[in-house]
């Protein structure tokens, strides 16, 4: 029976013991070579291309942490492919990303929790004047 | 002694669902703090960095 008990406890503390030791770590892994080669994508994209179409109103931010084309009006016809094929590249770059931090910290599952967070803050965080999409898909200036 | 073992057990039965739950759980803190980070540096809102944008608004 003592036996019986010892076992039981040292199984206990022995599964308790490794799960602790993650739980430790604070912050998320965000510095492996294939997320910070998308940040310093997307940072250069920003910068040279995708500020203007944001400000505009042309590009807004979607409700599901990507972005989408809200007006192509605000976009001369010539340029208009450009902006579709940039709002593409921005869009794989953003879900290779929610999909590298999720599966970088070792829980592919946490793919969409992910995303849900930086559909938030990117919609805060959008400066005055940018457009983006409440959760009923329909645009808001902020 | 018996009693010491169910003691030492029953706390140890106790202790372990709370361990592994904080696992399963997904860190909304530390994602919104990792969020922030990678936003800074996309939009670049932090001082230190040439802002195109930003002209003087004139009042209203």
């Amino acid at each position: 029976m003592k036996k019986y008990f010892f076992a039981l406890f040292a199984l206990c503390v022995a599964l308790e013991g490794v799960p602790s030791v993650q739980a430790a770590g604070a912050d998320l892994e965000i510095n492996t070579p294939a997320i910070t080669a998308l940040r310093t994508g997307m940072r250069a994209r920003f910068r040279e291309q995708l500020l203007p179409l944001y400000d505009s109103g042309a590009v807004g931010l979607s409700r599901d942490g990507l972005i989408a084309v809200r007006d192509a009006n605000a976009v001369p016809l010539a340029q208009r492919q450009g902006v579709n094929s940039l709002v593409a590249a921005q869009n794989n770059d953003l879900n290779a990303l929610y999909r590298e931090i999720a599966a970088a910290n070792g829980h592919p599952e946490w793919e969409a929790e992910v995303r849900n967070t930086f559909a938030q803050r990117w919609q805060q965080r959008a400066h005055p004047g940018w457009w983006y999409q409440d959760a009923n898909g329909g645009w808001v200036k902020k | 002694m018996n009693r010491l073992f169910m003691a030492l057990l029953a706390v140890s039965m106790m202790a372990l669902p709370a361990c592994v739950t904080i696992n399963i759980y997904f860190p909304a803190a530390a994602a919104e703090k990792a969020a922030d980070k990678i936003i800074d540096e996309v939009w670049q809102l932090k001082k230190g960095e040439e802002k195109p944008a930003e002209q003087p608004v004139e009042g209203k």
